[in-house]
């Protein structure tokens, strides 16, 4: 088991290379440095605001996508293709499987995202013309990015584990969605009376907290991010994503594979 | 030749043990955020940028703004706050993103206006709100009300509170007391009567459960000026009857000035004190209370009663 | 011991979307296999041959019944490492290069580093590809992504290996290079288990066979031993252009080519036959017995399933 799950993360991390995932890092340097360019022509006091609103926000999409535009094929496509049995046939467990694509495509976003950083700083530096010390919690606020990439990624390779590939997408996008507005949704449940503010209130605390996680608005602002915070909101993440990881590897145990 | 019960077990347990820990710490998280929350709302506090950025989906955005002005100004009052300075912005972007919601002119009328720690104090930008609520919706007879009750309640300009009630009235459907009230206005505003007859009309006539139950509050404060008022006023009869203060009320009832043993609106009998004032027993549970508390009496924060 | 212990395997599939009807693909199955044999798994398209390979490899769980290959459980890791598997038709991540899926199925196999790129290329060249190592798959022919299923089987060196239509897609030396290289595995002692549609490469390699058709066993046996259960034939040639009336009788199947004629009938005729031709003064070129194939034997057991096949299963 040590050295399996290392060997499928790394060909999962292959796969998405040679499947020019990288390639959207080019759009968004293009991106980046149109917006900075611009930003610096119509010098209006908020440049800082603009480029980190405008870059972090890019990064998070941009991954978020990508997250789930693999993950969601992640499973279904070897079950698919059949280059699973070729595998399975190997003394390799079904739940190592999964585990290491989750790895594999998580390693993946996070080379992606050490790549976007890198430009959304070089944009910073551009139009602020020095480093400031506000600029540790714009690192922050992409560690955060980082932790919905985790969970997102968990989420679609669940789907991916039993349903087909636009139907994955469909639902891995949902929860995205719902989940940037999870706070409210706690208040809407909060309001809800009768057997309707038990379901609202199971469901909202079920649902992925990407509000939470969206600290790109503080920072842009120049405010930080609590410590404690960071730690509670690092468990959150690894908490969610093993309990997606879990039900995937639930569901993947019993598949009887066409 | 199943499914590994062993990867089963552990797979189980640690998705229980995950989602425990998830909701425990998603709890910790809402506690260490808690107003970090809705300052970064309110970034975007324009609400022609927000309209734009909504993508057009401007009825759900105005229905989640509402419900955090309505969160927001729940958990601040529950905590006896002194001030509800984003109340203002938040009706503000929900009324921009959707002018037709009208609990949200309604709650700013109630809410906005009154002074803290009741409301947030901002008479001016109620009144304002709901200006642009009569715009939108010129054929809504509450937005009217609404209007009035802003002026006679916290600004106590009757005469503004009579035209706003008038033009009300001429609205198809309006409630038959905006007549009635614009016609009083004038020469009654300041009886207690008047007050009773609004605070009724906004208590049967809301949907909202925060409005109805502040209403209700503020009913029972007045019905308990009411007693006190007639009660005292029996005992002033009294002494001039006999020359002396009555020692309890049955001394009122064997004098034939009083019937019954008055209670308050919660059952308990009034108190006569020795200087010949009459109290209530439980002055915590009448906010707004203006006569009929013992003295050197401060109220504790307001809250709503849960029985309306 | 036994390699491949199978106890009433059972596989049942519900088809359809509101109402499930219930689709047999494999009626309870008894079977062993020795080790150290090549047994060959026969049976029409759809017979359930490879619904039985997915059970035995865990890909698939079974509605009833129980199997035991080297003495262990399905899904034992163990046990996986001494086994190789040849899916039909396969397909590999055709983003990498043959070398590099190889490696990666080392890896996944436990092969210590320093020994997988010389197994890899060795394994490469065993099947016929030692320049293709460096060629992304997705460039590969059919006949090649076939060898190179071959070599994933057999690059761990396992004791015990399943291959499920090996031959397809491949050309006649291919073919020939395969049924070469199954020789070779088994003088070195390892057991072979394969299915397939090609009788003549069954008869050519099995020690034994089985028969399947609509997911029942149908028959199982020694090649020699089942053969030997028909009738056997022989074949009788001789000059002459027509056959004459009396011929016929004794000789229904004749076949007339140029001045030739040929018959072949059972053994139990060939005196008679030979007789009546001496009588009518015709010259015999050859009187030669058929070794009857297992196609007879084959065609024989599936019969009478075409009679039952009006039952649902």
């Amino acid at each position: 088991m040590s050295s399996r799950i290392p060997h499928i993360a790394s060909n999962t991390f292959r796969e998405a290379v040679r499947d020019r995932v990288l390639y959207n890092l080019i759009a968004f340097a293009v991106l980046m440095c149109g917006a900075s360019i611009l930003v610096g022509q119509i010098s209006i006091g908020i440049e800082r605001l603009v480029v980190i609103n405008l870059g972090l926000t890019a990064v998070s999409l941009f991954g978020v996508v990508i997250a789930i535009f693999i993950g969601i094929g992640l499973v279904s496509k070897e079950i698919e293709k059949r280059t699973l049995y070729t595998v399975l046939s190997r003394p390799v467990q079904r739940w190592e499987f999964i585990v290491g694509k989750f790895l594999g495509l998580a390693g993946t976003l996070v080379v992606n995202t050490f790549f976007m950083a890198i430009g959304v700083f070089l944009a910073l530096l551009y139009v602020s013309h020095r480093v400031q010390a506000a600029d540790g919690w714009v690192l922050v606020a992409l560690y955060f990015i980082v932790l919905q990439f985790l969970i997102i990624t968990a989420l679609a390779l669940f789907f991916s584990s039993f349903s087909s590939p636009l139907l994955s997408a469909v639902f891995a996008f949902s929860l995205f969605v719902i989940g940037s507005f999870a706070e409210d949704l706690r208040g809407f449940a909060a309001m809800a009376q009768g057997v309707a503010h038990w379901f609202a209130t199971g469901a909202a605390y079920l649902v992925p907290n990407f509000s939470s996680l969206n600290v790109i608005g503080s920072v842009a602002h120049g405010q930080g991010v609590a410590g404690a915070l960071i730690f509670s909101e690092t468990a959150y993440a690894i908490v969610y994503a093993a309990m997606a990881l879990c039900g995937a590897v639930l569901i993947f145990e019993r598949r009887n594979l066409k | 030749m199943k499914p590994s019960r062993q990867v089963t077990m552990v797979a189980t347990t640690l998705l229980m043990v995950c989602m425990l820990t998830s909701v425990w710490l998603l709890r910790q998280v809402d506690r260490m955020r808690g107003a970090a929350t809705l300052q970064e709302v309110l970034y975007i506090s324009s609400p022609a940028a927000l309209k734009r950025l909504s993508l057009g989906y401007n009825g759900l955005l105005a229905d989640i703004y509402w419900t955090r002005a309505v969160q927001y100004f729940g958990s601040k009052h529950f905590a006896g706050a002194q001030h509800y300075d984003l109340l203002a912005p938040l009706l503000e972007i929900t009324t921009a993103l959707d002018p037709r919601l009208t609990v949200a002119y309604e709650f700013g009328a109630n809410f906005l206006a009154p002074p803290p720690p009741n409301g947030a104090g901002m008479p001016e930008r109620a009144i304002q709100l709901t200006e642009f609520g009569i715009r939108n919706n010129p054929a809504e007879w509450r937005l009217y009300y609404d209007l009035g009750f802003i002026y006679y309640t916290e600004l106590k300009d009757y005469s503004h509170a009579a035209d706003a009630f008038a033009r009300g009235s001429q609205v198809p459907n309006a409630h038959p007391f905006l007549r009635v009230m614009a016609a009083q206005m004038a020469q009654h505003g300041g009886e207690l009567r008047m007050a009773q007859m609004m605070w009724s009309t906004t208590y049967q006539s809301t949907e909202d459960r925060n409005v109805r139950a502040n209403a209700a509050t503020h009913l029972r404060a007045l019905q308990v000026e009411q007693d006190v008022s007639n009660l005292e006023s029996l005992v002033a009869d009294y002494r001039a009857k006999t020359g002396r203060l009555p020692a309890s009320f049955t001394d009122l009832q064997s004098a034939g000035l009083l019937r019954e043993i008055p209670v308050d609106p919660f059952g308990h009998t009034y108190k006569l004190t020795a200087d010949g004032r009459v109290e209530v027993r439980t002055p915590d549970d009448f906010p707004f209370l203006t006569k009929g508390t013992p003295p050197g009496y401060v109220a504790p924060p307001p809250r709503f009663l849960p029985s309306d | 011991m036994t390699a491949i212990e199978i106890r009433g395997l059972t596989k049942t599939y519900q088809v359809g979307f509101w109402r499930k009807r219930p689709k047999c693909a494999l009626r309870p199955l008894h079977l062993n296999v020795e080790e150290g044999e090549i047994f060959g798994f026969l049976g029409p398209n759809g017979a359930g041959k490879t619904t039985t390979l997915k059970l035995l490899m865990g890909l698939v769980y079974p509605t009833a019944g129980s199997a035991r290959i080297l003495g262990c459980e399905i899904n034992d890791p163990l046990m996986k490492a001494q086994i190789g598997f040849l899916p039909e038709q396969p397909y590999f991540y055709d983003y990498l290069t043959a070398t590099e899926l190889l490696e990666y199925y080392a890896q996944l196999s436990g092969i210590a580093t320093k020994d997988r790129k010389p197994r890899v290329s060795e394994v490469l060249g065993r099947v016929g590809l030692p320049d293709a190592g460096g060629t992304q798959l997705r460039k590969f022919s059919k006949g090649m992504l076939q060898r190179v299923g071959i070599a994933q089987a057999i690059l761990h060196n396992p004791r015990l290996l399943f291959f499920d239509e090996p031959m397809s897609g491949l050309d006649p030396i291919g073919r020939r290079e395969v049924r070469d290289l199954m020789e070779e595995l088994k003088q070195a002692g390892k057991t072979v288990f394969f299915s397939t549609h090609i009788l003549s490469d069954a008869e050519a390699l099995c020690d034994r066979v089985a028969i399947i058709h609509q997911g029942e066993l149908r028959g199982v046996g020694a090649v020699a031993d089942l053969t030997s259960s028909v009738e056997s034939k022989v074949e009788v040639v001789w000059l002459g252009n027509s056959v004459a009336a009396s011929l016929k009788t004794l000789a229904p199947q004749c076949h007339v080519t140029g001045d030739t004629v040929r018959a072949v009938v059972p053994e139990a005729s060939q005196d008679a036959l030979v007789d009546a031709l001496r009588r009518e003064r015709l010259h015999i070129v050859s009187v030669t017995p058929l070794r009857t194939s297992l196609e007879e034997y084959y065609v024989q057991k599936l019969k009478p399933s075409e009679a039952a096949a009006g039952v649902r299963s």
